[in-house]
C-alpha cells in the first residue's frame, strides 16, 4: 500500500463513511479514532522503508500517480503526519464535548485529508487547488442550515478563491525566474503575486477582518478548527516555495517584507484584541496574531526557520482545541459571546472559564504555559535582528495580555454571594482539563516536543542549511 | 483567419455576457449570461488545451449554471431585490465596465509582449472575465452575486493559465473547484431559508 492511500485516500473514503452510515453520538468515537490510528501509523511505520516483523516484511511505498501526477509522501513526512492527524483526532474527540453537528467529524476528516493532499501533490504549487477545496468544504460548517450567511463567511470563501489564481500564476512565473534569474522585472511580478496569493490565504492585514467575524457569527469550535487547519497547511506550503527557490530564501527584500507583514499582523491583531468586547472575536484577533508569529518566524534570517515555525504550530492546534471546547461550552450557556452575556460564568462554569483563560494566556507566550518556549524562541531570533519589530510583537502580545485579563475579570464578576456550582458535562470537564494538562506539558517541558522537531527540518532540506 | 475571427466573435459574447450579468437585476438573465461566459470561455480554451479538455470545462460550467438555477428556482417566493441606486446605479455600472475594457485594451497587447503566443482574444477574453468579476466582489455582499463574481473572475483566470499549463490533474481540480463554488452558492442561498426547528437536529 502507499502512503498517499493510506493518509489521503482512507481518511477521504472514512469521512463520507461517517457521514452517510454513522450515528450522530457515534461520530466523535469513530472519526477520533480514525485519525488516531492514522497518526499512530505514521509513527510505526516509516514511509519507504522496509519494517520486518518476524517474517513478514511490510513496506509503504511512498508515491501514486494521478492523471500523470505524482502524490508523494517521503519518510520525513512522516512525523509531520503524526504531528497533523494527532492534533486532528483532538479536535474530533473534542466535537462530543462541544456538542456541535456530527458533519463536523466527517467534514473534518475529508478537509484534513484534501490538506494532506496539498502536501503530497507534486508540482507542490498545486496545493493551492487543493486547499481551495478544503476551504469550500469548511462553509457547511460554519453556516447550519438554519442560519443565513453572514459578512464574515462571504469574505473568507471570496478572499480563499482570490488567493489561488494568484499562487498558481505565481508559480508558473516563478519556472520563468529559474531559467532566467537575472531578470528583475519578472522576479519582482512573481514576487508580488506570490505575496498576494499569501496574504490573501493566511489573512494578512488588512485581509483578515473575516476572523474576527467568524468568531462572532459561526460556532466557536468550527472557527477554532477553521483556524488551527488552513494556516497551518499554508504556512507549510509556504515554507515549500521558501525551500523550492534560492532568491526567495535569500532576499533581504523580501524577508523584510515578511517580517513587516508579520509584525503589523502581531501589533494590530494584539492592539485591536485588547479593545474587544467579544470573546469569540478575541479568539479570532489572537489566531491572527500566532498566524503574525508564524509569518515572522519565516521571515527570520536563520537556519532555525523550520524548528521555530513547527515549535508554533504544534501548541497552537491544543491551544485553539481547548479555547474552542471552552467557549463552546459557554456558548451553550450564554447564547451570545458578548462580555454582557457572560458576566459572572466562572462560578457556573469554572473548568471551562479556567481552560478559556490558560488558552489564552498561553498564546500571550505566559511563562510555563505551551506557547511561551516558541515565543522566548522567536524572542531570540528577533532581538539579535531587530530591536524595534521585538517591541511591537512586545506590543501585541501585551495587547493579548490585556484581553485575557478582562476577560477573566468579566468571568469572575458575578452577583455577591452566587454559588459555585459546575454545570459542564463529564466529557466536557474531561476533555478540557486533558487539554489544560497539555498546555502545562507543553510548557514546563517542551523537550517531549523534540523528538518530532528533530525529524522536521528533513522535510525542507534547502531552509534548514 | 476564421479561427481568429471567431475568438474575437467569442470575446464580443464575454463582453456582452459580463455586462447584461453586471447590470441585469434578474437571476434568470444573469445565469443565462454565465452560461454564454462558459460556451465562450470553451472556445477559446481549445485555443490552447484539447477539445476534450476544452469541453470538460464547458459541461462542468453548464452544470454549475443548473445546480444555481434549480437552487433560485425553489426559492423564488422571495423578493427580487431592488438596486438601491435605480438608474444611476446602472450607469455607474455600465461606467466600470468600460474601465474594464478599456484596461483590457490597454494590457492585452503589452502581456502578449511579456508572454507570446497566447493570443491577443485569449488575453483579452480572460481580462474582461477577470475585471467584471472583481467588480462584481468589490460592490455586493449578495451571495449570488458573489458567486457570480468568483465564478467569472475564475473562468477568465482559467482562459489564460490554460494556455500555460495543459494538465489533466489541474484541469480536473480547477473543475471541481468549479462545482464546489456552485454548490457552495447554492447551500449559502438555501441556508437560512428552511426551518429553524431545524436547529435541535443540528445539534447532538
Amino acid at each position: 500500500m502507499s502512503a498517499p492511500v493510506i493518509w489521503i485516500l482512507i481518511p477521504l473514503v472514512a469521512g463520507a463513511l461517517i457521514l452517510f452510515f454513522v450515528p450522530e453520538r457515534l461520530s466523535a468515537i469513530v472519526g477520533g479514532a480514525v485519525a488516531t490510528v492514522l497518526a499512530l501509523v505514521a509513527m510505526i511505520f516509516p514511509i519507504d522503508t522496509a519494517l520486518l516483523i518476524s517474517t513478514l516484511s511490510i513496506k509503504i511505498s511512498a508515491s501514486v500517480q494521478v492523471f500523470g501526477r505524482n502524490f508523494s509522501l517521503n519518510t520525513a513526512d512522516g512525523t509531520l503526519l503524526v504531528i497533523i492527524y494527532g492534533l486532528a483526532a483532538l479536535w474530533f474527540f473534542g466535537t462530543q464535548a462541544s456538542g456541535i453537528a456530527n458533519r463536523f467529524v466527517s467534514l473534518g476528516l475529508i478537509i484534513v485529508a484534501l490538506l494532506t493532499a496539498s502536501i503530497a501533490v507534486e508540482p507542490f504549487l498545486y496545493a493551492a487547488l487543493l486547499i481551495e477545496m478544503a476551504a469550500m468544504l469548511v462553509i457547511p460548517l460554519l453556516v447550519p442550515q438554519y442560519q443565513k450567511p453572514g459578512r464574515g463567511v462571504i469574505r473568507f470563501i471570496i478572499y480563499q478563491t482570490l488567493a489561488m489564481p494568484f499562487i498558481l500564476f505565481a508559480g508558473w512565473m516563478l519556472t520563468g525566474v529559474e531559467a532566467s534569474p537575472g531578470d528583475i522585472g519578472l522576479t519582482t511580478q512573481a514576487g508580488a503575486m506570490l505575496g498576494m496569493g499569501f496574504a490573501f490565504l493566511l489573512g494578512i492585514f488588512p485581509l483578515y477582518n473575516w476572523i474576527p467575524m467568524l468568531g462572532k457569527e459561526a460556532s466557536p469550535y468550527v472557527t477554532g478548527f477553521l483556524l488551527w487547519a488552513l494556516p497551518t497547511f499554508t504556512v507549510i506550503f509556504a515554507l515549500g516555495f521558501l525551500d523550492r527557490y534560492t532568491w526567495i530564501r535569500t532576499s533581504p527584500q523580501l524577508s523584510g517584507a515578511i517580517q513587516l507583514a508579520g509584525v503589523i499582523m502581531v501589533a494590530s491583531a494584539g492592539l485591536f484584541a485588547a479593545t474587544q468586547k467579544h470573546i469569540g472575536r478575541i479568539m479570532g484577533y489572537a489566531a491572527i496574531a500566532e498566524t503574525g508569529l508564524l509569518i515572522l518566524a519565516m521571515g527570520l534570517r536563520s537556519a532555525e526557520i523550520v524548528n521555530v515555525t513547527f515549535l508554533l504550530l504544534i501548541p497552537r492546534g491544543l491551544e485553539l482545541a481547548v479555547w474552542a471546547l471552552g467557549l463552546s461550552v459557554i456558548k451553550r450557556e450564554a447564547f451570545s459571546l458578548q462580555f454582557s452575556e457572560i458576566r459572572g460564568l466562572a462560578r457556573k462554569y469554572p473548568v471551562a472559564v479556567i481552560a478559556i483563560i490558560l488558552a489564552h494566556l498561553s498564546m500571550t507566550g505566559f511563562p510555563l504555559l505551551a506557547g511561551f518556549p516558541p515565543r522566548l524562541a522567536i524572542w531570540q531570533e528577533l532581538a539579535s535582528q531587530s530591536l524595534v519589530t521585538s517591541f511591537w510583537v512586545f506590543l501585541g502580545l501585551l495587547g493579548l495580555l490585556v484581553s485575557a485579563f478582562r476577560t477573566l475579570a468579566v468571568f469572575v464578576m458575578a452577583e455577591e454571594k452566587t454559588a459555585w456550582s459546575w454545570n459542564e458535562s463529564w466529557i466536557q470537564a474531561g476533555m478540557l482539563t486533558i487539554g489544560v494538562i497539555g498546555l502545562f506539558i507543553l510548557g514546563l517541558v517542551p523537550q517531549v516536543m523534540q523528538p518530532f522537531l528533530s525529524k522536521l527540518p528533513a522535510l525542507f532540506e534547502h531552509l534548514s542549511q | 483567419m476564421a479561427l481568429d475571427i471567431i475568438s474575437w466573435a467569442m470575446v464580443a459574447f464575454i463582453l456582452a455576457a459580463s455586462c447584461a450579468m453586471f447590470i441585469s437585476r434578474d437571476w434568470r438573465i444573469q445565469l443565462s449570461a454565465l452560461a454564454v461566459q462558459y460556451f465562450a470561455t470553451f472556445w477559446l480554451v481549445t485555443r490552447h488545451l484539447p477539445f476534450a479538455m476544452g469541453a470538460a470545462k464547458l459541461v462542468t460550467g453548464w452544470m454549475v449554471v443548473a445546480a444555481l438555477g434549480m437552487t433560485r428556482l425553489s426559492l423564488s417566493e422571495l423578493e427580487e431585490k431592488e438596486d438601491p441606486l435605480g438608474q444611476r446605479g446602472q450607469w455607474f455600472s455600465i461606467i466600470l465596465i468600460m474601465i474594464v475594457v478599456f484596461v483590457t485594451a490597454g494590457a492585452a497587447p503589452r502581456i502578449e509582449a511579456i508572454i507570446p503566443g497566447l493570443g491577443l482574444q485569449v488575453i483579452a477574453g480572460s481580462l474582461l472575465l477577470i475585471g467584471t468579476g472583481l467588480i462584481h466582489l468589490g460592490l455586493t455582499s449578495d451571495t449570488l452575486r458573489v458567486i457570480l463574481g468568483l465564478l467569472t473572475m475564475l473562468t477568465g483566470f482559467e482562459i489564460m493559465y490554460a494556455a500555460v499549463e495543459s494538465s489533466i490533474l489541474v484541469a480536473g481540480l480547477l473543475a471541481i473547484t468549479n462545482l464546489g463554488l456552485g454548490l457552495v452558492g447554492s447551500y449559502l442561498l438555501t441556508a437560512g431559508s428552511t426551518s429553524t426547528t431545524n436547529v435541535d437536529e443540528e445539534q447532538i
